[in-house]
C-alpha cells in the first residue's frame, strides 16, 4: 500500500510542479494547492497505513493506529487553507491593479514601472 | 516548568486581538502597540535573568510530558534572540509612528506588526518541530500581509513572488518533518536528537539534514536560495523593511543552527562542508550585489546576504569558539541591521529617493543622522571596539583554527568590501554637495531618529562591553556544542 501511495504521491506533486512553471497566475495557485495535497498525502503515508482500532486508552485492540501524522495534517491543512485563500484574493488584487496574470509581465524590480 | 517563557508570544497575541477592534482609534492602537512591545521587552528581560540564573527552562504546554506533548524551551540563545526581537519590534513601531502612514494604521498594521512578533518569539522558543513549523507559518502569514499592506503596484508584483517562494518551502518543510517523524518516530527536538544519536546518522537522516538546509536557506537566503529576496525586501516601507531585514532571516539562521547543531552533528564532513561552502558563495553573492547598486536601500538590503553567509559559515566550523562568535555576530547583525535600515529611512524620507546619486551633502542640516549612520556602517564592518568585530574576529580565528584557511579568508576579505559599500553611502550621501529637497520641510526627521538612536546606543554598547555579554554567549554556544545539556533539561530522566 505504501508504495501505491508513494506513486500517488510522485503524481500529485509532478502535476503540482508543472502547474507551477506554468505562465498563469491562477494555474500556479492551483499548483501550491495540489503541492500541499501531495504533502497532506505523504504526512499520512509517512505514519504508516494499517487498519487499526482508534487509538483510545481503555481500547483492547491488537494494534493501534498512529493518530499523530492525522493530528498533523489537520494543521497543515488549515494552513494551507488559509494561505491558499489570501494567495486567491492577492491574485486578484494584482490582476485588478496590475492589469495582467501573466508571469511574464510581472518581472522586475522597479517601484515605479 | 515556568510560564514565564510563554509571556513572550502571549503578550503580542492577545494586543494583537485587541488591536484588531482598536483600528479606527490611531492615536490609541499606537499606543497600545507600543506600550504591549515594551513589556513584551521586559518580559524578555526577566525570562533572561531567569535563564541565566537557572539555567534552562521548560513548558511543557497543557501538562503533557516532554516527548509526548509539545514543549517550550528557552536556553541561553533564545532566550537572547527573544530580548533582540523584543527590542528591534519596539523599536520599529515607535519609528512606525510617523512613518508607516494613516491609512496603513487603519488597515490593521499594528496588530499584524504583532502577530509577526507572536511567530518569531514563538519560532525562537518552540523545542518541537512541528510546532516550529506553525510558529514559522504564523510569521509568514503576516509577512505576507505587511508586505502586500498598502497595494502599490510594486507590492502586489513582489508579494506574489514571495508567497509562491514560501508556500514551496512550508511544503517542503511538512514533507522533512514527515520524513523526520518516519525515521525517528517523535517531533520534540531533544528526542529527536536523542534517537538520532542511537542510530548515528545512516544516509537517510543525512539526506533528511539537506532537506532542512534547503527549508532553512530558503528562508535565510543563503546561495542559491536567495534569489526572491533582493525584490521582495526593496517593496515594502521602511519600517516593515527593518523588521523583514532585522528578524525574518536570522528565523531561518537560528533555525538551521538549531538542527544542524542539535539533529545532525554526525556526519559534519558532508553536512557542514556542504554549509561552509554555501555559506562563503552567500558571501560572495551579497558583497557582488551590494557593491554593484547606487540605490541605498539594495546596497544595505545585498549586506543581509553577506551576513547571513558570515554567520553560517561560523556555524559550519562547529567549534564552541566559532559558534560563540556566529551568536555573538548573528544578535550584532539584527541589531545594526535594523539600525541601518531605519537611517536609510530617514534619508529617502527627507530626500524623497533612495537613488544615491541623486542624493549629497546631507550632513550639512542633519549632523546628528550622518554621525549615527556613520557609526551603524563601522559597526557593520566591524571595526573594534564596535560590535562586529568580536564576532568576526571569533568565527575568523576559529576559521583558520579548523584549517578552514579560504573561508576564513573571505570572511576577512568580505569585511572591508562590507566597509567599503556603506562608505560609498556615507562619502555621497552625506559629504559633498549641500543640496534641497522638495519633501524637506515636512519631513519629522526629529522622531524618526529616536528609534535608531535607540538601536545604534544598544549596538555600540554591546561592542564596547562585550566582556559583560561573552559569559553569556558563550554559554548559549556550549549548550549548542553539547546538546546532552538541552537534552536533559527537556526530557528531565
Amino acid at each position: 500500500m505504501e508504495i501505491v501511495m508513494a506513486f500517488v504521491v510522485g503524481i500529485i506533486f509532478m502535476a503540482a510542479t508543472y502547474l507551477m512553471l506554468s505562465k498563469s497566475l491562477l494555474r500556479i495557485i492551483i499548483g501550491t494547492g495540489l503541492l500541499s495535497h501531495g504533502t497532506h498525502l505523504l504526512v499520512l503515508t509517512m505514519g504508516g497505513l494499517k487498519n487499526g482500532a482508534a487509538p483510545l486508552l481503555g481500547e483492547h485492540a491488537a494494534q493501534y493506529n498512529d493518530p499523530l501524522p492525522q493530528a498533523l495534517i489537520l494543521t497543515a491543512i488549515v494552513i494551507a487553507f488559509g494561505v491558499t485563500s489570501f494567495f486567491l484574493v492577492l491574485a486578484y488584487r494584482a490582476y485588478q491593479e496590475l492589469g495582467t496574470d501573466n508571469m511574464d509581465r510581472l518581472r522586475g524590480t522597479k517601484i515605479n514601472e | 516548568m515556568n510560564n514565564l517563557l510563554l509571556l513572550p508570544i502571549l503578550i503580542p497575541l492577545l494586543t494583537a486581538v485587541i488591536l484588531i477592534f482598536l483600528n479606527r482609534f490611531t492615536i490609541a492602537s499606537r499606543w497600545v502597540s507600543a506600550l504591549s512591545l515594551l513589556s513584551t521587552v521586559f518580559v524578555s528581560v526577566l525570562l533572561f535573568q531567569k535563564v541565566r540564573a537557572d539555567g534552562i527552562q521548560t513548558l511543557n504546554l497543557g501538562n503533557w510530558e516532554a516527548p509526548f506533548g509539545i514543549t517550550l524551551v528557552s536556553d541561553m540563545l533564545s532566550a537572547l534572540l527573544v530580548l533582540t526581537t523584543s527590542v528591534i519590534a519596539f523599536a520599529c513601531c515607535l519609528y512606525s509612528f510617523r512613518a508607516i502612514g494613516e491609512e496603513r494604521e487603519k488597515f490593521y498594521y499594528y496588530s499584524i506588526l504583532q502577530f509577526l512578533i507572536v511567530g518569531i518569539n514563538g519560532a525562537f522558543t518552540t523545542g518541537d518541530i512541528f510546532n516550529l513549523f506553525v510558529f514559522f507559518e504564523v510569521m509568514l502569514m503576516s509577512s505576507y500581509v505587511l508586505l502586500v499592506l498598502g497595494g502599490t503596484k510594486a507590492q502586489l508584483r513582489e508579494s506574489v513572488k514571495y508567497i509562491l517562494v514560501n508556500i514551496i518551502s512550508s511544503s517542503l518543510f511538512v514533507i522533512t518533518v514527515a520524513y523526520l517523524y518516519s525515521v525517528v518516530g517523535t517531533l520534540n527536538m531533544a528526542h529527536i536528537s536523542t534517537r538520532i544519536a542511537e542510530v548515528g546518522q545512516p544516509g537517510i537522516l543525512t539526506v533528511i539534514a539537506i532537506l532542512f538546509l534547503i527549508v532553512f536557506g530558503l528562508k535565510g537566503a543563503i546561495f542559491p536560495l536567495y534569489f526572491w529576496l533582493p525584490g521582495s525586501y526593496y517593496a515594502p516601507p521602511t519600517p516593515v523593511l527593518a523588521l523583514f531585514g532585522a528578524l525574518l532571516t536570522k528565523v531561518g539562521v537560528y533555525s538551521i543552527m538549531r538542527t544542524y547543531t542539535l539533529f545532525f552533528p554526525h556526519d559534519p564532513g558532508y553536512t557542514h562542508e556542504l554549509l561552509g561552502v554555501l555559506a562563503v558563495i552567500t558571501i560572495i553573492v551579497g558583497i557582488i550585489g551590494a557593491l554593484a547598486y547606487w540605490d541605498i536601500k539594495k546596497i544595505i538590503i545585498y549586506n543581509i546576504i553577506v551576513a547571513v553567509g558570515v554567520i553560517l559559515f561560523g556555524v559550519s566550523v562547529n567549534t564552541t569558539e566559532s559558534l560563540t562568535g556566529a551568536i555573538f555576530y548573528l544578535i550584532h547583525d539584527m541589531l545594526i541591521k535594523a539600525a541601518l535600515f531605519l537611517l536609510v529611512g530617514v534619508v529617502i524620507t527627507i530626500t524623497g529617493t533612495s537613488n544615491l546619486k541623486k542624493i549629497s551633502g546631507l550632513i550639512k542640516n542633519y549632523p546628528l543622522l550622518g554621525w549615527m549612520f556613520l557609526l551603524a556602517a563601522l559597526a557593520l564592518a566591524g571595526i573594534p571596539p564596535l560590535s562586529g568585530f568580536v564576532g568576526k574576529l571569533l568565527i575568523i580565528k576559529s576559521g583558520f583554527g579548523a584549517e578552514a584557511y579560504w573561508g576564513a579568508g573571505i570572511v576577512l576579505m568580505s569585511s572591508l568590501l562590507v566597509l567599503f559599500s556603506v562608505m560609498k553611502i556615507f562619502i555621497n550621501g552625506f559629504w559633498g554637495i549641500h543640496r534641497t529637497y522638495e519633501k524637506e520641510e515636512k519631513a519629522p526627521v526629529s522622531w524618526l531618529l529616536i528609534s535608531p538612536a535607540i538601536l545604534v546606543i544598544i549596538s555600540v554598547l554591546y561592542g564596547v562591553g562585550a566582556e559583560l555579554v561573552y559569559p553569556y554567549i558563550l554559554e548559549a554556544a556550549e549548550t549548542l556544542a553539547n546538546p546532552s545539556t538541552y537534552i536533559n533539561a527537556v526530557m528531565k530522566e
